[in-house]
């Protein structure tokens, strides 16, 4: 396995008395888009404020490219971009004159290079336009071209679908695949949707109240542990003859109020769908869910609930 | 990191910001309505101010000109320069917490601590800029309008000025008088790095400045032993030029003073600054 470029160690921020993150250790490889998961104050935030030098941790470390931010934050940063929380701009500024003042910070821009990242994200007719103008989308957008000005290795988005509309979530996420597809770039991604990273992430992190729960490949994650496929129906009498049947390869199920939930492999999920049609079962639907789906669906409930 | 390049940025992200011109309106507005109108009174704004002296001293020749309009204008706006002042320099920190653009532009590879400076420093030239402003919108309107001639100062009794000797000291006055707005910007700085929104600086700056000088008035032992302490004991530095001969010593005092003043806040905001956590 290449290096991580990025390394948070027993990463741990106390606020007063409560930890917002504590004992956090994660990693991120060249070329990942690394998913990093929790319900909303699980400590995301706090720690991608970490990795970007907002916040100051009380202990622990983050090392971007080998490099500490806490004692070399300019070589550390040098090759990240990123946006945090909502994408917030010099609103009486245009576009333009905002990516100046981002790439000043940077060592310089150029306007071709500024034009390059708007038509990136679809932005440049609206160039010279004054950032109040904009709809939330669109700011979103100009949030990720200030992340890519510098053309970095690693980019930290922090929710960047929060608040958009369907289609805006869409052209976001097929962005960033783009971005590490055809641009090589490794990007961490923060959502409180699971859905979201599935689709995108090739790993990713779950955390909760300010610790790490899991941590690993998308697709090792999601597959480990039991299966379960929720199956709705009638007559209910026929449904509990088929999931007992051997031939279904059910390995154990249960009835929780009107639904059926059976343990099984999802592959055999198109026989058991065949053989409940054959005995006659009006199906009304069979939902396939896995361990942490629930798990994090359980995590997320809670924490609203609270 | 070019620490020029920065501050030309902070510059244009503060002069392209609408109500930096506030302050540099109402100086448009104010100045030449007062000075109009007392071109069209005449001597007898003059008159006023002499009448209680006419009892004693007999006045020859016109003692009204552009001088004296542009030294008691000098006089009275000072009162609410530092105000205006205060309205931008208190947004310079502050107004990046509240706008959440300081998410923006500390995950760069640069120090806190050039950020900072090239935030001040950008505080400094509109402090400059301002009072440059005002002192050539002043003089120069008060001077094409009323001509020049000789200045009759209070300092320690009547002082009647040549009016060959008047122009050095009213550039010297004003170079002494961005001197002393700096410090007022700095106080107004400081507060704008540890708070949320631009009023907070505003009102606790000008809130400090009110504080000394009703300590600096009162006549009651312990408050005058603070004196030498208070900022407002010397933010009137700029009028010691029109004394003759002028007073040096004091002077050199004064500025030693407000130039104490502004490191003193200016390093207490930048301790603050880089230990700061951005929760906005």
């Amino acid at each position: 396995m290449p290096d991580s470029i990025l390394q948070t160690t027993c990463l741990s921020k106390q606020f007063k008395k409560r930890f917002a993150v504590r004992n956090l250790n994660l990693e991120v490889f060249p070329g990942d888009i690394f998913g990093f998961l929790g319900p909303n104050g699980a400590g995301k935030s706090t720690t991608i404020r970490m990795l970007l030098t907002l916040i100051k941790p009380t202990e622990g470390d983050v090392h971007l490219f080998g490099h500490s931010v806490l004692k070399n934050r300019h070589e550390a940063l040098k090759s990240v971009g990123g946006m945090v929380e909502k994408p917030d701009f010099y609103l009486y500024l245009s576009a333009v004159r905002n990516l100046e003042q981002v790439g000043a910070l940077q060592g310089g821009t150029t306007l071709k290079r500024i034009f390059e990242v708007l038509e990136l994200v679809g932005l440049k007719e609206r160039a010279y336009d004054r950032v109040k103008t904009y709809s939330h989308g669109m700011k979103q957008r100009l949030g990720i071209a200030q992340a890519l000005l510098n053309d970095p290795e690693l980019i930290v988005l922090d929710e960047p679908t929060n608040g958009l509309d369907p289609q805006g979530t869409k052209e976001i996420r097929e962005l960033i695949l783009s971005l590490a597809r055809d641009r090589k770039k490794t990007v961490v991604l923060s959502s409180h949707l699971l859905s979201e990273i599935e689709i995108v992430a090739n790993r990713m992190a779950v955390i909760n109240r300010g610790e790490l729960v899991v941590q690993g490949e998308v697709k090792s994650l999601l597959d480990a542990g039991e299966h379960h496929v929720i199956i709705t129906g009638s007559p209910a009498t026929r449904i509990r003859k088929v999931l007992a049947s051997r031939a279904s390869n059910v390995r154990s199920f249960r009835k929780q109020g009107e639904e059926y939930h059976a343990v099984m492999e999802f592959g055999d999920v198109p026989k058991l769908v065949q053989l409940l049609v054959k005995s006659g079962v009006k199906i009304e639907s069979v939902i396939p869910r896995r361990s942490l789906e629930d798990y994090f669906l359980s995590i997320t409930e809670s924490s609203s609930i609270a | 990191m070019n620490m020029i390049r920065l501050v030309y940025y902070e510059c244009v992200k503060t002069f392209l910001k609408k109500r930096t011109y506030l302050g540099f309106l109402i100086i448009l507005i104010i100045v030449p309505l007062v000075e109009i109108a007392m071109k069209i009174e005449g001597g007898r704004f003059t008159g006023a101010t002499l009448r209680s002296l006419q009892q004693d001293f007999f006045f020859v020749g016109n003692l009204f000109n552009g001088w004296i309009v542009a030294h008691q204008l000098m006089n009275s706006l000072w009162v609410h320069i530092p105000l205006l002042i205060s309205f931008v320099a208190g947004d310079q920190m502050a107004g990046e917490a509240t706008a959440g653009t300081y998410r923006l532009i500390l995950i760069r590879p640069v120090s806190r601590t050039r950020i900072f400076f090239s935030k001040y420093l950008t505080t400094l030239v509109y402090t400059i800029v301002f009072v440059g402003f005002l002192g050539i919108l002043s003089v120069g309107l008060a001077v094409a309008l009323m001509g020049t001639g000789d200045l009759l100062v209070f300092d320690r009794g009547i002082l009647v000025l040549p009016a060959s000797d008047v122009a050095w000291r009213f550039f010297a006055a004003y170079i002494l008088a961005g001197w002393s707005m700096a410090a007022v910007a700095t106080i107004a700085f400081f507060f704008s790095s540890f708070v949320e929104n631009a009023i907070g600086p505003i009102v606790a700056t000008m809130g400090m400045l009110i504080i000394m000088l009703i300590l600096g008035v009162l006549p009651v032992e312990f408050f005058q032993s603070l004196q030498p302490y208070l900022l407002t004991s010397y933010s009137s530095v700029w009028t010691k030029v029109f004394a003759d001969p002028v007073r040096w010593d004091e002077i050199l005092t004064s500025v030693i003073a407000l130039g104490s003043y502004s490191l003193g806040f200016v390093s207490l905001a930048w301790f603050i600054f880089v230990r700061k956590d951005i929760l906005t």
